[in-house]
């Protein structure tokens, strides 16, 4: 039962077309969501976290991106093949959408009931009075005090974390399978966060919804995922259970990552871990592991191929670095 | 070790941001209560960070020390001289001794200069004046310095900001506070809009810097880990009031203001381990706004361990022990009795 997967992706591809060359924002990006698991997807800006999921969406603006490969699984039916109204269907009723900036994703000129009643109707067809109702009930559900007179509110009404709780209580109104969440806690500060973690936490468990988590955020990660993947330069280097990464990471950009974030239960050391260098332009990347030039590590190989993912600990983590590419053969 | 000499000292430090209503003939109405009376030093050679939720004031206390506001009340001394009171003059050349670097490295650098004339201007403003005595040649070869000294290559130099990733821009920004030679830098969240990997080599490259040239910082970050990592003092705000001010290890070892502690409890551990294990203190509710007079502990709303005395009384700022300051009344009896 808890191996069902709700989700494949397998070798997913979004590249953007720009003036200067071909992008390639998600370069062969394969994994799995079991059902009620919580999987993080950890990265930098500009490493293709969001991409992989705007393309799980069909979101992806085109021109200037285009799905170039891969299928993306759900149900037994490729999304990249669905119609525009399969996708209908999909969005919102069976994959839903939490994003980053809680202010620019909900409409200033409407009352966050005709918003809220807007999504309840158009994916439930339950009718207008119903629907108010259902508004009411899943905002006292995240736990938005006096529910019933807030919810004729405007967004402004709302701080930044009451904003971002009727955005989950809009993803969560339908029931969805799975709840993609894009750095939701990034734009409030600790004490919120932490509310809203908690609430997302609780209410995972009760609708039983599998949950993807973007973030930047290492700490957010240890603390609410089951299976964490590392994304850099559009690959994702290596995905292992959330004890694994921490504990025992294996990729060498993994391992600089966990040791330069500043720890606040940790002594004052006198320096901080370094990855020396930047990012790579990720236009018309060449061949190579795109850490290279930034790993300490680095052998020849590196620089002309690749690696593909190995499998480790019995397939329950894969890791793409040549280090134990070699060790394999 | 003998106590270094006080170089900043902020005494009741207010700022309130009016509110105004009307068309042609503006009233105002109320005010911002942004800052709210702080006090606070930072001695030579001190990291002081500032830390608080959004809101909290801190980015408004530094740029009233620096006078980008000017204080409704209070004294901002720098080397003893007021900055509060000061002319114009004044204020410049003691602007020379106090550089401010910004949080967003997008907007604070000037898309239409090239990096040599950002890093050039506050000598060029100097020079200008007759404040400062450089010659043409003198200028170039000290910016050439500084962008080596913050991990740039000199070569750079010709080129505009959009050519540089965040992590470099806020290089060059930390390379324009150090122009003048500053004692004291003001940075206001210099390394939040970083990522991990590159807040780490700026964070690194503060602390060299602090040590090589002497510097002394008022440090502000929202974020625990990072304010923890290079502060040696930190004063911890909410509402527009410092609610505790303590030695870096012993504020995380032992906080004792109900704020501080929910504060820490909240920030995650990069530790699956650990993070299953804490117990969270959760806040309800949001920070009040801060646009009325309060006569009770700024904290009351949200409080878990409030209780009859704060609800009509202010707690001061009080020294409990080792240089522990705290604005509760649940540790102030403590050190009554």
């Amino acid at each position: 039962m808890k191996d069902e997967l709700v989700l494949q992706v397998k070798g997913l591809q979004t590249y953007f077309k720009t003036d200067d060359g071909m992008v390639k924002a998600v370069d062969d990006v394969s994994f799995d969501l079991k059902k009620g698991q919580t999987l993080g997807i950890v990265g930098e800006s500009g490493s293709g976290k969001s991409v992989t999921n705007l393309s799980i969406m069909r979101l992806i603006p085109s021109p200037p991106g285009r799905i170039v490969g891969g299928e993306i699984l759900f149900e037994d039916k490729d999304i990249l093949k669905m119609n525009n109204n399969e996708l209908r269907e999909l969005r919102g009723n069976k994959i839903s959408m939490i994003f980053q900036d809680p202010m620019t994703c909900l409409n200033p000129f409407l009352r966050v009931s005709t918003q809220l009643v807007e999504t309840i109707r158009l994916h439930q067809g339950l009718g207008k009075k119903d629907a108010k109702s259902k508004a009411i009930e899943v905002l006292d559900k995240v736990g938005i005090p006096a529910a019933e007179r807030r919810v004729d509110n405007y967004p402004h009404q709302f701080s930044g974390g009451m904003r971002q709780r009727v955005m989950i209580a809009m993803a969560l109104s339908c029931n969805p399978e799975i709840l993609i969440a894009d750095e939701p806690t990034t734009a409030l500060d600790v004490t919120i966060q932490a509310q809203i973690l908690e609430l997302m936490q609780k209410l995972a468990i009760e609708f039983g919804t599998s949950t993807i988590l973007i973030t930047h955020d290492l700490g957010v990660v240890a603390g609410l995922c089951d299976e964490v993947c590392v994304m850099y330069a559009g690959k994702i280097v290596e995905r292992a259970s959330n004890n694994n990464i921490f504990e025992d990471p294996k990729h060498p950009y993994t391992q600089g990552l966990i040791k330069s974030v500043p720890r606040m239960d940790e002594d004052e050391g006198s320096k901080l871990f370094s990855i020396e260098g930047q990012p790579p332009n990720l236009i018309d990347l060449p061949e190579c592991c795109p850490f290279h030039p930034r790993c300490p590590e680095a052998m020849e190989i590196c620089r002309r191929k690749y690696p593909e993912p190995v499998l480790l600990d019995g397939d329950s983590r894969s890791v793409s670095c040549w280090l134990y590419k070699d060790k394999e053969e | 070790m003998a106590e270094n000499n006080i170089l900043l000292e902020v005494k009741e430090l207010k700022l309130h941001f009016p509110i105004e209503e009307g068309l042609l003939f503006k009233k105002q109405v109320g005010s911002i209560r942004a800052v709210d009376g702080i006090n606070f030093e930072i001695r030579e050679g001190e990291t002081l960070g500032l830390v608080g939720e959004s809101g909290c004031g801190k980015s408004t206390t530094a740029r009233s020390v620096a006078q980008l506001h000017k204080p409704t009340s209070g004294e901002v001394l720098l080397e003893g001289r007021d900055m509060v009171k000061a002319n114009k003059t004044e204020l410049l050349k003691a602007r020379m001794d106090m550089q401010m670097i910004f949080q967003d490295p997008y907007a604070s650098l000037n898309p239409r200069m090239t990096v040599g004339t950002i890093i050039a201007e506050p000598m060029q403003i100097y020079i200008r004046r007759n404040l400062l005595n450089m010659t043409k040649a003198e200028v170039i070869e000290r910016v050439e310095i500084l962008m080596e000294r913050v991990g740039l290559s000199r070569f750079f130099k010709n080129r505009y900001p959009h050519e540089f990733s965040g992590g470099q821009r806020q290089r060059i920004g930390v390379a324009r506070a150090l122009a003048l030679n500053p004692k004291l830098i003001l940075a206001d969240e210099p390394v939040s809009a970083l990522d991990v990997s590159i807040q780490s080599q700026i964070l690194n490259l503060l602390t060299d810097l602090r040590e090589e040239l002497d510097l002394s910082y008022l440090f502000i970050a929202h974020d625990l880990a990072v304010i923890k990592h290079i502060s040696t003092r930190i004063a911890v705000m909410y509402l527009g009031k410092i609610m505790e001010v303590s030695k870096s290890a012993e504020l995380y070892k032992n906080p004792l203001h109900p704020y501080t502690v929910a504060l820490m409890s909240a920030v995650p551990i990069p530790d699956p381990k650990i993070e299953r294990e804490r117990k969270r203190i959760i806040l309800t509710g949001d920070v009040p706004s801060p646009d009325k007079e309060r006569h009770n502990c700024y904290f009351y709303d949200r409080c878990p361990k409030r209780f009859d005395r704060c609800k009509d009384n202010i707690p001061a700022l009080v020294d409990v022990g080792d240089n522990h300051h705290i604005a509760c009344f649940l540790h102030h009896d403590k050190v009554a009795e």
